[in-house]
């Protein structure tokens, strides 16, 4: 599920920036840790930039169930 | 007065005049003898520390199911609204109890208590059930009432927190005996048709009464069997409801409960953001580190000479330390030197030489004069010895005439004429030389 991803891949970040402070890596890794780092940035930064939400109600019976937008979202700000 | 009534007829006086008077009466008192039929009817004794009475509650009435929401249990102090009615068969009069209600908290009150107990035995509020709530949800189902300040309240916090998830609502009614059923039902479409991260069931405070549907028992299974996370957000802080103990996460208000439920998102982008800040500064330091160092290598690769001056100095230090280390030794040892020439001197042979020849002399002149005063001892005791030899010599005798005979096989000197015999050969000594002689004849004396 992306949504689990998003905490794992923030803690996955992380881990990257803390081992990368700690300068004990070796070049070439950090370079490989600064690349994915940056596509961890990428992913979390889509998932916290999508368009704006939708506010929906489910209606009607068990076997008729149909999404509808709410209304009074607007009335909310 | 004096008229003869039959058992029947007592009886049936009693009966009225006991119906007529207890009418309806409230009693209170404490339940013992509880015990439930197949009939659905409910027998006790209600009794206080010095009396009791039977109790019935008839199943027909409805009264126990509709206007008791909670179990009668053995010792509990209830106080009963009820009529006495009088058994004619057995002459027995019983509190036919039309409402019962627990003294001391109210009936409802008491159910919550005894279904609280109930579920909690049966474990439906263990932790180990409650499901992980979802860091960032994308997608919230929210049952509630689509009116009010509930709604509301849920939608601008998510919104002002978290303004990227969608919200689903699924509309109920959260008050009244069908509460509770639309709250099943909408958690099923949610499950069933919703695609929804995690469900929040909300509702604002109220009494007891308002949050009812709340404490319903088949909602509680119902939470409990959910495949999505449910967040209970009913009443308020101090209120707790069976959904709250059965849900995977209790908010003590709606408004808490859309904090819980969404990530503030200005934190996790400016959290985001420091991060790949961090991370570019740690990738330049580390840069900067490597070039740092190849610039320290290049700088101590560029001049071996410095090498060569190193090797000199260290040479040359080895050198003059090498120098004033033979120096000292030579010191020492002529020092040491010197020393033993001192000890020699002191044990010379010379001195000890002129000493013993110091002794020598003495022994020497000692021994001289020894020798020399033994010598003319010597003499003094031989001119004497010689001179009373001389007197004794018998060269002396001889010179006086006398001659000595000696035989001459033997050279013994003869004495007697005895050891002589005719024709023997004697040598005859003289003062001044001697003769040979043969014996001719031997006189006898």
């Amino acid at each position: 599920m992306a949504k689990e991803k998003f905490e794992d891949a923030l803690e996955k970040l992380e881990d990257i920036v803390k081992k990368m402070e700690s300068g004990d890596m070796p070049l070439d890794e950090a370079l490989k840790s600064f690349e994915e780092g940056i596509k961890i940035i990428r992913f979390c930064s889509s998932k916290l930039e999508e368009t704006q939400r939708r506010v929906e109600m489910l209606l009607g019976k068990e076997d008729s169930l149909q999404v509808k937008r709410f209304e009074g979202e607007d009335d909310c700000g | 007065m004096n008229e003869i009534l039959t058992v029947t007829q007592l009886n049936n006086n009693i009966k009225f005049l006991l119906e007529e008077t207890f009418e309806s009466v409230l009693v209170e008192g404490e339940v013992s003898n509880l015990r439930r039929p197949q009939s659905g009817h409910v027998y006790f004794t209600l009794k206080d520390d010095k009396s009791q009475i039977k109790a019935v509650f008839f199943h027909k009435f409805g009264t126990y199911q509709r206007r008791t929401t909670f179990e009668l249990e053995e010792g509990l102090k209830v106080l009963c609204r009820a009529r006495l009615n009088v058994y004619l068969p057995r002459g027995e009069y019983q509190l036919v109890v039309e409402s019962v209600e627990p003294l001391g908290v109210g009936a409802l009150q008491k159910a919550f208590e005894q279904l609280k107990a109930r579920l909690f035995a049966e474990g439906l509020f263990d932790e180990r059930h409650k499901k992980t709530i979802p860091f960032m949800p994308e997608r919230i189902g929210v049952i509630t009432s689509p009116t009010g300040a509930v709604i509301k309240d849920i939608l601008n916090i998510t919104k002002r927190r978290f303004p990227v998830a969608d919200i689903l609502i699924a509309p109920v009614r959260v008050q009244g005996n069908e509460a509770a059923p639309e709250i099943i039902q909408a958690l099923r479409n949610l499950q069933s048709h919703g695609d929804v991260d995690v469900i929040v069931i909300a509702r604002g405070g109220g009494s007891l009464e308002d949050i009812a549907p709340f404490n319903d028992e088949a909602l509680a299974r119902e939470i409990f069997r959910s495949s999505i996370p449910v967040v209970s957000a009913v009443g308020h802080e101090t209120d707790f409801t069976i959904c709250d103990f059965v849900a995977d996460l209790r908010a003590p208000t709606p408004s808490a409960a859309a904090e819980l439920i969404v990530p503030e998102w200005v934190e996790l982008i400016t959290k985001i953001d420091i991060l790949k800040q961090r991370m570019m500064a740690g990738l330049g330091r580390r840069l900067k580190d490597t070039r740092d160092r190849i610039a320290g290598l290049q700088d101590r690769l560029k001049d071996p000479r410095r090498f060569l001056i190193n090797l000199k100095i260290n040479l040359d230090d080895l050198k003059e330390r090498l120098k004033l280390a033979f120096h000292h030794e030579r010191q020492n040892l002529y020092n040491e030197l010197g020393q033993l020439q001192l000890r020699l001197m002191h044990q010379s042979p010379s001195k000890k030489v002129s000493e013993r020849k110091i002794l020598l002399d003495n022994m020497q002149k000692d021994l001289f004069n020894n020798f020399a005063g033994r010598l003319t001892a010597l003499k003094e005791r031989l001119q004497k010895d010689s001179a009373v030899l001389e007197s004794l010599s018998p060269l002396g005798v001889l010179q006086r005439g006398y001659s000595i005979t000696r035989s001459a096989a033997s050279g013994m000197i003869i004495r007697q004429s005895a050891d002589l015999s005719v024709g023997e050969d004697v040598n005859i000594q003289l003062a001044r030389g001697n003769f040979n002689a043969k014996i001719e004849k031997i006189s006898q004396e």
